[in-house]
């Protein structure tokens, strides 16, 4: 037996320790760390909570949206501010770019080089490359001098010697097995998504001013002005480049990231049978399509038990439970219980070994994670749990087609989404949906200029003596790796208590008092490690899950003090 | 790299020789050099051996890799990524584990004194706290290793600069800035923002390997072709500032045609970057453009001094002897002026339009500065 240990976690956002015991060729059993904490819930406690959307987008700046859209909906959900229209149609473009946005660059730049060989690529031959890319895909940037070049440009670049961050990876390990060309498509679409994620994200600097952390979050709704009429305002000039924007998002979606997607699956499909782990999925559900309290959702929310998609159950909040058994924090009530995030509490406590070390003590603490349960039980999060409910309940219709569409070209069954590269499929399947969908609210947002409905804010609860002296509001949202939910108490105008629970806390989470394993743990059992002192396959399964460490680590404090405004340490 | 290479590369993605000296005119206005400048900058982009850098991510969002990657022509930016040999970054390295590490000592062994190190994040001042760690190790301990024997230091965006979001009251894990948890680190260029702007970033580098040295700094060390300039004083509304036309409501007649933010919290009149000249995402917009009022992102501590974002600066100049404007509220006041006391943001405040501090004036804060945070570290310590 074998113990591995990955640490760091590369092409991941934050920090990420795996540890692992290998015995005969396979993981028998694995821990999940997180290794960095902040505490940007008790940097919160006693500030005007208007402003909490700023501090919370800053626990991410890949998915650079999700905690200011969480936070700024549990605030109007305790001050009861309704967001007009206007807001929503933005809310909805302003997510729905950042979840394909950050689908493309994860694809390509954070997860395709566990399967692509670049160095393999460098003998790819040019006219079979351009053949294969013409065979899966009508994308015009298919010949074969296209692809001549992209490798002659590659070469001289391994050639100079300075292999930056190409240097000293796994190339040449027995678990690649695309061939040359297919390598060399794949990394030439790896540079190309690099230009193109430049261009897309400029949809928010048109709404939020710039990229990453967009500003014109807001509470009770959106601070930018809509007026067909006006140069400051979006205007119709607007509509027009959004429109233009959208069209090219969903020309590479569509042409070459889900096409990539399709054509490398079938050399691994193997791994349609690995990584599958825990069995239960969540989605709260995201994009309201209307104006009302309890709003349609166009990406349904739902609970799945055991794999079961034909038996999907409504989400309550109220069966969320956190737990801090292995996790570097106390409890007053006792480290072997769980508490709702309304009633949470977290003293952070270091009880590892102390840094240079070589192993964590497992048996103990081990994480800054916590380990998010629902009714007790774990769950999995993200575009799988996403396309799962909504395969399940068949709809919205676009899903349910294009996941049936995969699977027949790949002949595979539903079943074999529970896997690694179920959740990479349905990653990629997702960003097609959602980059569709995208057309529909510019053209909503046009046609509410030509209602001249120009209401960007529900300026009547702006003022915090409207508020109630005490009130309590969660807020949800479907970040691109799955469910996030803050919780806020507030108190004569100010944060008296704030939490998060977010996607990569529930599914990079330790063990639980039960002693359950996490989603990255139990979906790490039974992978197979040709060479424990390379594990490719380790990287394989973890990045399936798009892991986004600085958003997992939080605190809460419930103890009161006053906020002192300037720092006097 | 001959330029006959290059300029082959760059028609290959599709950029033109045009296309090319515009982008280095653009860099040569940027920094604020000659317009004959650009043909030096061309020439010193084509033909330099790839400086090395490592990227050391501490406690961070990675929102300033992410900036990085959106800098502005992209393909040209392409070109300047390839212009650099990036040989550590946790977010865009392909090795992992035990191998990433092992290129990371490589790196420092064989260019010990010449790399370049960047720093995203702060770094908790603890050698045993637990809450920040990478391989095992902490992350001062890191820091002070990699940071130590680099030829110079760029801390990127507010968090590495000044200590940032991590820092702010009461900051639970003593995070610090690079300054303060590497005292006497050798070329400290601060690059504060929130995230750091990848067209400064990318500026910063086409100026090191033009003129081989690094730019003059301001009294928090940050490029002045950056960082020179108040907000306010090359706000596209200070029109409507100096006539006294303002939003009053989010969404009103004001607000969409495009009048001045004060009201609404603006931190634009404390604040030194260059937003408003060199926009975001290859020049699409920034967050007043938009009708979001500045937080103040690139100063110090503006967590705490910049906070309520919604409530109005004091003490700007103009302000209070305006007929438009009512008594500015108590409470800020006091927030302000305490963090201005504390930090020197009054001094940016009061700089009047074209008034700049000397620089004995700069000089004496930071040393100043300097050598409090050095005491203070100190005594934290003990």
């Amino acid at each position: 037996m074998t113990h591995v240990v990955v640490d760091p976690i590369s092409r991941i956002e934050g920090h990420l320790r795996i540890e692992a015991e290998v015995d005969g060729g396979a993981v028998t059993q694995a821990w999940s760390s997180s290794t960095m904490f902040r505490g940007v819930e008790l940097i919160l406690e006693g500030r005007d909570p208007r402003d909490a959307w700023a501090f919370t987008q800053r626990i991410c700046g890949v998915c650079t949206t999700v905690h200011a859209i969480a936070s700024i909906r549990a605030v109007e959900h305790a001050i009861g501010a309704k967001p007009p229209p206007n807001a929503r149609i933005l809310r909805n473009l302003v997510m729905s770019a950042q979840n394909v946005h950050d689908h493309v660059i994860h694809f390509y730049h954070l997860q395709a080089l566990d399967w692509v060989d670049v160095v393999s690529a460098l003998s790819g031959d040019p006219a079979k490359t351009s053949r294969l890319a013409q065979s899966i895909s009508d994308w015009p940037l298919s010949s074969a001098e296209y692809f001549s070049d992209v490798r002659k440009r590659v070469k001289a670049f391994v050639e100079r010697g300075q292999l930056g961050i190409f240097a000293n990876a796994y190339w040449g390990h027995p678990a690649y097995r695309l061939p040359p060309e297919a390598n060399l498509m794949a990394l030439a679409h790896y540079l190309k998504a690099l230009d193109w994620q430049r261009r897309f994200i400029k949809i928010h600097a048109i709404l939020g001013g710039k990229n990453p952390h967009p500003q014109s979050f807001l509470v009770g709704g959106m601070a930018t002005p809509v007026d067909p009429d006006a140069q400051a305002a979006l205007n119709i000039d607007t509509i027009t480049e959004l429109r233009k924007l959208v069209a090219d998002g969903v020309d590479f979606v569509s042409r070459v990231y889900v096409p990539d997607v399709l054509a490398i699956a079938p050399f691994y499909k193997d791994w349609f049978s690995i990584g599958s782990g825990v069995t239960n999925y969540l989605s709260y559900g995201e994009f309201p399509l209307d104006d009302n309290a309890d709003p349609t959702l166009y990406i349904p929310a739902g609970v799945i038990h055991g794999n079961d998609i034909a038996h999907i159950v409504p989400v309550d909040q109220t069966k969320i439970d956190e737990y801090v058994t292995h996790s570097w924090y106390e409890y007053t009530v006792g480290n072997d219980k769980g508490l709702n995030p309304y009633q949470g509490q977290t003293n952070p406590k270091f009880t590892g070994p102390k840094p240079p070390f070589k192993r964590l003590d497992v048996q103990e603490k081990y994480s800054w994670l916590k380990s998010p349960r629902y009714e007790g039980a774990p769950m999995q999060v993200g575009p799988l749990s996403r396309m799962l409910v909504a395969y399940g309940l068949g709809r919205p219709l676009r899903a349910k087609q294009l996941i049936d569409g995969a699977l027949t070209q790949l002949g595979a069954q539903p079943s074999a989404l529970f896997s690694t590269l179920g959740r990479i499929a349905a990653r990629a399947i997702e960003a097609q949906v959602l980059v569709e969908s995208m057309g529909m609210w510019v053209e909503q947002l046009a046609e509410q200029m030509a209602r001249r409905d120009f209401r960007i804010q529900d300026t009547s609860r702006w003022d915090p003596t409207t508020w109630p002296r005490e009130c309590f509001g969660a807020g949800f949202h479907e970040a691109p790796r799955g469910a996030l939910g803050h919780w806020v108490h507030i108190r004569d105008g100010k944060i008296a208590k704030y939490q998060c629970v977010v996607p990569s806390t529930w599914n990079a989470g330790p063990r639980d008092a039960q002693g359950q394993p996490g989603p990255y743990e139990a979906s790490l059992v039974g992978t197979p490690v040709a060479r424990p002192k390379q594990p490719l396959e380790i990287l394989r399964t973890v990045h399936s899950f798009d892991p986004c460490m600085a958003c997992g680590v939080h605190v809460v404090d419930t103890r009161k003090h006053e906020l002192a405004r300037v720092r006097v340490s | 790299m001959t330029q006959s290479n290059l300029l082959q590369d760059l028609e290959r993605q599709g950029v033109s020789r045009r296309e090319f000296l515009v982008f280095c005119g653009t860099m040569a206005a940027l920094l604020g050099l000659p317009k004959a400048a650009s043909a030096a900058i061309a020439k010193a982009i084509e033909s330099e051996r790839r400086p090395i850098m490592v990227w050391l991510e501490f406690q961070d969002c990675a929102g300033n890799t992410e900036s990085f990657l959106r800098s502005g022509h992209p393909t040209v930016a392409q070109i300047l990524l390839e212009t650099i040999s990036l040989n550590y970054h946790e977010t865009l390295m392909v090795a992992a584990g035990d191998q990433a590490e092992a290129a990371l000592e490589g790196t420092l062994a064989k260019h010990k004194g010449e790399y370049i190190a960047l720093v995203e994040g702060s770094i908790p001042d603890d050698l045993g706290s637990g809450f920040c760690t990478i391989g095992g190790r902490s992350a001062l301990d890191i820091a002070r290793e990699i940071c130590g024997g680099a030829a110079a230091t760029v801390a990127v965006g507010t968090c590495a600069t000044f200590g940032g979001l991590p820092a702010a009251h009461p900051n639970p894990t003593r995070a610090l800035s690079v300054a303060d948890a590497v005292p006497g680190v050798r070329n400290l260029i601060n690059m504060s923002a929130c995230p750091a702007n990848a067209e400064n970033i990318a500026a910063l580098i086409v100026y090191y390997l033009t003129i081989k040295h690094w730019p003059p700094l301001d009294q928090y060390r940050r490029p002045l072709f950056a960082y020179g300039t108040v907000i306010h004083e090359a706000c596209e509304r200070r029109a409507h500032f100096d006539s006294g036309q303002f939003v009053e409501e989010w969404g009103d007649e004001a607000h969409r045609h495009g009048y001045c933010l004060y009201k609404m919290g603006c931190k634009g009149p404390a604040t030194s970057q260059n937003c408003p000249n060199v926009q975001w995402n290859g020049h699409t917009n920034w967050p007043i453009g938009c009708g979001s009022p500045c937080i103040g992102c690139a100063e110090p501590n503006f967590w705490d001094v910049m906070t309520p974002f919604y409530e109005r600066l004091p003490n700007v100049e103009g302000i209070n002897s305006s007929k438009w404007l009512d008594p500015v509220g108590l409470s800020l006041t006091g927030v302000v002026a305490a963090g201005a006391a504390a930090h020197g943001i009054g001094e940016t405040v009061r700089y009047r339009r074209g008034h700049r501090p000397s620089a004995d004036e700069k000089a004496r804060v930071d040393d100043k500065e300097h050598d409090e945070d050095a005491s203070k570290h100190e005594e934290n310590r003990k």
